[in-house]
């Protein structure tokens, strides 16, 4: 059902002829991908990202936009990727949790240090996602409040309960750390 | 705190923190076996059916398909007590359930070649309600299940299986009651865990006589100790993979294993069946069912005299284990409430649903949620504050209890008042609490109410476990423990304290994977057990290969073993310091030493988890609103403060706190469908919801391994439900029984609609 819609979206859009190449950067990668061979009008941009090109640390959870699993940056902004079709974004930029590490030095990002420090994650299946929107956040509000952060991070489904000590961690990092507990009375 | 260790009890990255933050961790859909195909299941759209015919001629010829099965040539595999769980069978008895199975070579032509089968089904009449599945001439599930009541006893927790609560007298415990209340409370909202990581495996014959599972499981080592025979003994290899949540549900994984199996073996190819969230939903694990009618008496002072009623246990279409989950709900009663007088009786029943397997409560917290608002009505008649009826209630030293295997145990465990009284404290339960039925604050519309609840369990010690400690001469240690990891921060927390044992820094400690075929025996991560469980096994073996190591040293060094320590990987003279070799110098560079350990089932300790709430209930809506949590715990000794604090966080989803007034499955009762089958219309709580929660986790020392340590994960979230529901109660001024308080029930309680 979910396949024949997605079908039907791309067909009407226009936007998937046979023979036309998506160009996606990953993670400043450049990928040339051919419609019909080596992505399918039908194919998400999760699809892609996982079991096209590799990135796997993309998770599909819900695969329906509802959970947040998926999410990457497309020039900057968090995107649900299993609600994008590939063939949508040629010329786009992505970044995958596997882009956040220098490529050079290996050095983390902050924000995965601070979830590192914090244990800010239990199983760790939301976590590329939730790390990724908070990229997205800070990049626009660097100092967000904890309501802000709540807000902007709503869309992420955690089952284990790492919420509180994700917002510990982003608190932390930007430099209004201290026992969310106490504050939050 | 009384003793300062290097590494327990400090908050320490977790050893899989970098792979999980990068996004490298493996879970079981990021890795592909070479030739692997894909296995997909067609799922019935009726209840209750019997296949007339099936036709897979189409699908077995569709391009890229390798198998096709169905009940006539699948292989007999068979789960639960009676078998009564083929991997497919002639009828269907739940939405959901599996008709046929495909193997592919791509997903694609998997799912092609399901739409290919042709099925004629016989529709049956289907059953429902848990009570009316018991009456006579009720529609029947399974042949070997007569009235679609489960037989009683499960062998292998014991010939005398706690399968009743029958002690005392209860009709002379009613004779001294002061107060006698009887009621009928439900926890039958049937929520689903959802992990967000769907089930999932692969399997590979190496030959007849070899499987290999890689599985998302909690309890990598039950997929083999649980399937193998049903499986005719055949060696299963199993490898945990990371495991994106489980919160119970993913332990022995037996219908998607199977599944998985079954289509390696017809394709001679490795297969995956990995659910869809749709599947997840509707033909994977939800909560038992829970539904008290019982009878209970106090006196005034809060002492209970006697508990006596029915207590029926819906498990949907199907159980693996969920005599053992009676057992164990039993057993964790006795904890709640300290009475001489029971006559409990369990029923328990299979309907057209799909399964009720083991989640994170394990019949505990589903028998505890269904009788707490029982107690409630006797402590208001009595006037008693429930923190003070807690207190003089909860297993303590000088008590005991029947556990699951039917034999007593006297309690030799931790006091938990420190932990009740602290909770209340923090909470401001002494100025909040304004008795039964009373709101706390009363702002136009919105009432706030508040309440408590208490859960405990003595699985912590339960099952065994076995664990070895290599150590190499560059100063590095690997533990070898079957634990796979699915966010409780096991692997982690069994690597420090092997890092304790051999003083040494914490990197220079790894854990093996979770992989049985390197591994010693281990029953599996499930209840609380890990901590004391796997952790004394681990602890035992890191000692023995402590103790080798000395004894290796000493001759070199000239002095008795007795004599010497270690530290960061050099061995020096207790009383000269001075005098140390490295390790390699005592051991040589072509050797290494194994300690080994093993730990055997303790059922005299239990744990404790308090839940505070606070509610606010808008009573022109009939909404509540959940505006705070206190969690309290006594837990010995604190391995690791933020790994315990997320454990505690994690009590308001898991089909835990959030069941007292949003979180349900919406069954159909006429088409037998699931009606809030996806993410948007099952309801969660989102960060945006998120009440304040404080974690209170106290550490007195309790007499379990050299580390003084219980775990508590599995019960954060048992005492919540019924703590909420409480709440809403005293907010409104109403009775509700049955969870969860939707607006409706709110507001229908109110005699507003």
């Amino acid at each position: 059902m979910k396949k024949k819609n997605r079908d039907e979206e791309g067909a009407s859009q226009g936007v998937a002829t046979a023979e036309k190449n998506v160009s996606l950067t990953v993670n400043g990668k450049r990928h040339e991908l051919l419609v019909g061979k080596d992505v399918n009008p039908e194919h998400t941009l999760a699809h892609t990202l996982r079991e096209t090109l590799g990135y796997t640390g993309t998770k599909i959870a819900c695969d329906h936009g509802s959970c947040g699993a998926c999410t990457v940056l497309m020039d900057g902004e968090a995107v649900l990727s299993c609600m994008t079709l590939t063939v949508e974004c040629d010329g786009k930029n992505i970044t995958t949790i596997e882009g956040l590490e220098n490529a050079k030095t290996r050095e983390l990002h902050p924000l995965q240090q601070a979830f590192i420090d914090n244990t800010a994650f239990q199983c760790g299946f939301c976590t590329p996602g939730i790390i990724l929107s908070a990229k997205a956040m800070l990049d626009k509000n660097p100092s967000p409040t904890e309501e802000e952060i709540k807000q902007e991070l709503a869309g992420h489904y955690c089952r284990c309960g790492s919420q509180y000590l994700v917002i510990k961690a982003i608190l932390a990092l930007v430099g209004k750390g201290g026992d969310l507990s106490e504050r939050a009375i | 705190m009384s003793v300062q260790y290097r590494h327990i009890g400090k908050a320490t990255p977790r050893k899989d923190a970098r792979v999980i933050v990068t996004g490298k961790a493996e879970y079981i859909d990021d890795i592909k076996i070479a030739g692997m195909l894909y296995g997909k299941v067609l799922r019935s759209p009726y209840p209750h059916a019997n296949i007339k015919n099936i036709d897979t001629a189409k699908a077995e010829a569709y391009p890229g398909v390798e198998a096709v099965l169905t009940y006539k040539n699948v292989p007999g595999w068979m789960a639960g007590v009676p078998y009564h769980r083929p991997v497919l069978d002639s009828t269907v008895r739940f939405v959901g359930d599996a008709v046929a199975l495909v193997a592919a070579e791509t997903e694609e032509a998997a799912n092609e070649a399901l739409e290919l089968i042709d099925v004629e089904y016989e529709q049956l009449p289907a059953v429902y309600d848990m009570e009316a599945a018991a009456q006579p001439g009720a529609p029947q599930l399974h042949e070997r299940i007569p009235n679609n009541i489960f037989p009683r006893g499960f062998r292998s927790i014991g010939e005398k299986a706690l399968q009743e609560l029958v002690m005392g007298d209860v009709e002379k415990g009613f004779g001294e009651a002061d107060i006698i209340e009887e009621a009928t409370c439900a926890y039958e909202n049937i929520p689903n865990p959802l992990p967000p990581e769907p089930p999932g495996v692969i399997a590979r014959w190496e030959d007849p006589d070899h499987l290999t599972i890689y599985t998302a499981s909690q309890s990598a080592p039950m997929n083999r100790n649980f399937a193998q025979p049903a499986l005719g003994l055949v060696d299963i290899r199993v490898i945990g993979m990371q495991c994106g949540g489980s919160y119970g549900t993913k332990n022995a994984n037996f219908i998607p294993m199977a599944h998985a199996a079954a289509l390696a073996k017809a394709a001679g190819k490795p297969v995956k069946v990995y659910f869809s969230k749709e599947e997840h939903f509707n033909a994977y694990t939800l909560r038992l069912g829970s539904r008290i009618h019982a009878r209970v008496g106090i006196k005034k002072d809060g002492t209970v005299t006697a508990v006596e009623g029915e207590w029926f246990v819906d498990t949907g279409a199907v159980s693996e284990m969920a005599q053992v989950q009676v057992a164990v709900g039993l057993g964790e009663t006795q904890l709640l409430i300290r009475c001489p007088n029971w006559n409990l009786q369990p029923t328990l029943v299979c309907t057209n649903r799909n399964p009720s397997g083991v989640v994170r409560g394990f019949g505990g917290q589903e028998l505890n949620c269904a009788l707490l608002p029982l107690l409630t009505v006797v402590m208001e008649k009595a006037d008693l504050n429930p923190v003070d009826f807690f207190k003089k209630n909860y297993m303590a030293p000088g008590a005991g209890f029947f556990w699951r295997d039917g034999i007593w145990r006297d309690y030799r465990g931790i006091d938990f008042s420190k932990a009740i009284d602290k909770g209340a404290e923090v909470f401001g339960w002494k100025d909040k609490w304004k008795g039964w039925n009373k709101p706390t604050a009363v702002n136009g519309s919105k009432r706030t109410g508040v309440g408590v609840g208490l859960h405990g369990n003595a699985d912590i010690g339960e099952d065994e476990s076995e664990a070895n400690v290599k150590l190499s001469p560059d100063a590095r240690a690997v533990v070898y423990a079957c634990v796979s990891e699915s966010g409780m921060g096991e692997r982690s927390a069994l690597c420090k304290m092997a890092a304790e044992v051999l003083n040494l820094p914490l990197d220079r400690v790894n854990i093996a994977p979770a992989d049985t075929l390197v591994n010693p025996f281990e029953f599996g991560l499930v209840g609380s057990r890990g901590t004391y469980t796997v952790g004394s096994a681990v602890i035992q073996a890191a000692e023995d290969a402590r103790r080798q190591l000395l004894e290796l040293a000493a001759p070199v060094l000239g002095v008795k073993p007795e004599e010497l320590d270690t530290k960061d990987g050099v061995i020096y003279l207790k009383n000269d310091p001075q005098k140390k070799i490295a390790w390699y110098k005592a051991m040589g560079i072509a050797r290494t030493i194994t300690g080994q350990g093993r730990f055997e089932t303790d059922f005299s300790l239990c744990n404790c988890m308090i839940i505070f709430a606070e509610v606010e209930v808008d009573t022109e809506t009939g909404k509540a609103d959940l505006r705070r949590i206190v969690a309290s715990t006594d837990c010995g000794q604190i391995i690791d403060p933020l790994v315990l604090e997320g454990q505690l966080h994690g009590s308001l989803g898991s089909a835990g706190i959030d069941t007292a007034i949003f979180e349900e499955t919406v069954l159909d009762k006429d088409t037998g469908h699931i009606l809030n089958c996806n993410m948007i219309d099952y309801k969660w709580r989102t960060f945006a919801d998120l009440p304040p929660f404080q974690s209170i986790m106290l550490e007195t020392p309790v007499d379990s391994h050299r580390f003084k340590a219980i775990g508590v994960g599995e019960i954060a979230p048992a005492p919540g439900a019924a703590a909420v529901l409480m709440a809403v109660n005293n907010a409104i001024g109403r009775k509700i029984m049955t969870y969860p308080a939707t607006p409706a029930k709110i507001l229908k309680a109110l005699g507003r609609i």
